[in-house]
């Protein structure tokens, strides 16, 4: 498949250093038509996927961030009713007809993400970001999009998608999916990278970080990720503590525990979780890392 | 679908495509056994992948089927074995075949619940229809509405642990089922009833009064969603609770069939989410599955360490703000009680409330006396017994004020 090692090496010239896997699943999201459901633990990179992706094809990425409550007339469309009221005002004293078929018409139509996504003339990458935080009707609703590609607005008709987009879900389980948007999708589990790869991503995205501080930070990450936390540090997290150490000057983290003690705020995000991780267990991870 | 060769003139390859389309169904098949929801859609997309060249190494085959019919994680997690084991001819972890396990079939506590095959095609007619009291008896040995409903009412006190008669014991589990029922139901209403909108919606209200020139005769209030409540159960299975595991696992099974928002799982010496394999609609059924699932059911109990799995793997999931976690447990901590605190502390802070039902409450002369159930006291919002059909319903209420 030479599609498929074309869109790793396109991945990693966009700064995401993807495993093997997901290039397998981007290729077949091409093939099938289909959207890809990722899932993983916070902070482990989903959104990261969609823009990388959207740098692979060198395309729009439009967003939609999901929340409790989120309906049709933020995710799809709405009429300008301001400019609508406006319009009425302007033009009274005409005929009722013609101004409805001028209030109604793609002037006053406001696009949402969902619509703008599929009337784009290069297909852009749409992601809907934790689909879980939304309401189940709006599951299905989105379910009945995905499917068709197509809206209709009673006072417009029927609108087709003139492209495909290329959907990405993401999800962080604090709800459970619906079987039939399970099935819609591919999927694919996004997993806390291994130290080799943690420490590439590292290399990739901030400058100034040397192969081998990388690759301690990545190492010592790894063992904390171990310690029963309440919040397990992801990548975004390691990636803050790495700017922060370069930041500071440090060369090699045995150099310098004090700092690597204290900067510990970057990973560790509860108080119970920082008072879990003493200088005694500083002293004890960073003696794990060679 | 295009699964067979480039070449599809010859003979000779249409036997081959056929023997690997044939193949292809078998795995399905497999797939379906082991939980994987695979429809017809994506048997064709499978067969169009093989098609286009991912058939060429089985390394990429697989990762591109993982993703295909994968639709959770767990799913994600035993693919690799599946696939290894049937293309590739692979031995298989235990871990990952479901089906068949002879060992957990000899578990006290899910044994005695099968024993009786009359018991549980009694209980299936009860869930499997509208709820009328007395219809189950009636088709089942013909006896009459009156004698059914009357014999629910001397049920209602008896304690569980002392109802030796089968048919007694299937009546019992039938009423379960229909107190779950009627549960719900209840729930749900007075959730309607409450509803009535407060703030006004400007955006919506112009809207609205486009045709009246803008003028806002019509209001449009915004009204605050209520969201269902949430039953979590957690059910003890261990071997002290062993009396009473049937009767409360039929309750779950009534509940989780009704409820739109109930999870359930069990617990022993560690945790089982069994939601899943308790949504099949045959309790029968519903038993099998569990009883793969429970392996070691009937042994000690580690509440705390259960709990700790729970809030840590589950609890981001199934909680939200009007949860009610449910605990069936006699509070027999065998592991750490330290632990089982500082874990209901933690799941206090998550959930709106914690029922403990403990059956054992209601024996004479019982006191909260274990280490386990000391430690887990203050941080429960209702103690209660559980050991008769009367004392569950009279949780109703108060399940309905949350």
């Amino acid at each position: 498949m030479k599609n498929r090692e074309e869109i790793a090496e396109r991945l990693a010239t966009s700064g995401y250093i993807a495993d093997g896997e997901l290039a397998t699943a981007i290729s077949l999201m091409q093939l099938l038509k289909r959207p890809l459901l990722l899932e993983g633990e916070a902070g482990v990179g989903k959104t990261e996927v969609a823009k990388a992706l959207a740098t692979v094809h060198a395309t729009e990425l439009i967003r939609l961030q999901c929340y409790e409550g989120l309906d049709q007339s933020a995710a799809l469309y709405e009429w300008n009713y301001q400019r609508q009221l406006l319009a009425i005002q302007a033009h009274r004293g005409e005929q009722a007809d013609t101004i409805l078929d001028q209030i109604f018409s793609e002037k006053y139509l406001l696009e949402r993400p969902l619509l703008a996504a599929i009337r784009r003339d290069r297909p852009p990458v749409l992601l809907i970001d934790e689909i879980d935080r939304a309401d189940d009707e709006f599951e299905a609703f989105l379910l009945e999009l995905l499917s068709d590609f197509q809206v209709s607005i009673p006072e417009l008709g029927t609108i087709s998608a003139t492209t495909i987009p290329h959907v990405i879900l993401t999800s962080n389980g604090t709800r459970e999916l619906s079987d039939a948007l399970r099935r819609r999708c591919l999927y694919h589990y996004v997993d806390y990278p291994d130290v080799d790869r943690e420490a590439r991503i590292i290399m990739a995205r901030i400058s100034g970080a040397a192969a081998s501080l990388s690759l301690q930070i990545a190492r010592l990450v790894e063992n904390i990720r171990k310690e029963e936390l309440r919040k397990v540090p992801g990548v975004a997290e390691t990636l803050d503590w790495a700017a922060a150490l370069v930041g500071i000057g440090v060369r090699d983290l045995h150099d310098a525990p004090e700092t690597v003690h204290e900067t510990l705020m970057c990973l560790l995000k509860t108080h119970e979780d920082k008072s879990r991780v003493t200088r005694e267990v500083t002293e004890r991870l960073l003696g794990k890392v060679a | 679908m295009s699964c067979c060769g480039p070449n599809p003139g010859y003979e000779e390859l249409d036997e081959v495509s056929r023997l690997v389309s044939a193949r292809l169904a078998a795995f399905l098949r497999t797939l379906r056994d082991n939980g994987f929801a695979v429809g017809l859609h994506e048997g064709r997309d499978a067969a169009s992948l093989m098609g286009s060249g991912y058939a060429e190494k089985p390394g990429l085959l697989r990762t591109a089927f993982k993703h295909l019919f994968s639709a959770r994680k767990t799913d994600w997690e035993k693919f690799d074995g599946l696939f290894d084991a049937f293309w590739l001819g692979k031995r298989v972890r235990s871990r990952s075949l479901t089906m068949g396990s002879a060992k957990a079939a000899n578990s006290p506590s899910l044994k005695s619940l099968r024993d009786n095959p009359s018991e549980s095609t009694a209980s299936e007619t009860a869930t499997d229809q509208i709820p009328s009291a007395g219809e189950a008896p009636e088709q089942r040995t013909g006896e009459g509405r009156m004698e059914g409903a009357s014999r629910a009412d001397n049920l209602a006190e008896i304690d569980f642990r002392k109802m030796a008669d089968p048919d007694q014991i299937a009546e019992a589990h039938a009423v379960a089922a229909r107190l779950a029922k009627t549960m719900r139901t209840r729930l749900t209403r007075r959730d309607l009833a409450r509803r009535r909108g407060y703030r006004l919606d400007l955006r919506r209200t112009i809207h609205r009064n486009i045709s009246h020139g803008g003028v806002p005769i019509s209001l449009v209030k915004r009204q605050r969603k209520e969201k269902p409540l949430r039953l979590v159960m957690l059910l003890d299975a261990s071997g002290s609770m062993s009396m009473y595991t049937g009767v409360f696992l039929r309750f779950i099974h009534g509940v989780l069939d009704e409820f739109r928002e109930a999870e359930a799982f069990l617990f022993h010496t560690r945790l089982a989410y069994v939601s899943d394999a308790m949504k099949e609609k045959d309790p029968a059924r519903a038993l099998d599955r569990l009883s793969i699932m429970a392996q070691g059911a009937g042994g000690g109990t580690r509440i705390g360490e259960s709990l700790q799995t729970f809030n840590r793997w589950h609890a981001a999931r199934v909680l939200h703000s009007r949860s009610c976690v449910m605990i069936v447990s006699d509070g027999y901590e065998t592991g750490d009680a330290a632990l089982l605190g500082r874990e209901m502390a933690a799941l206090s802070r998550r959930c709106r409330r914690i029922v403990w039902l403990n059956p054992m409450m209601a024996w004479e002369g019982y006191a909260p006396e274990a280490a386990g159930i000391k430690a887990a006291l203050p941080h429960v919002d209702l103690y209660a017994p559980a050991n008769t059909l009367k004392s569950l319903t009279e949780l109703e209420p108060y399940l309905a004020k949350l």
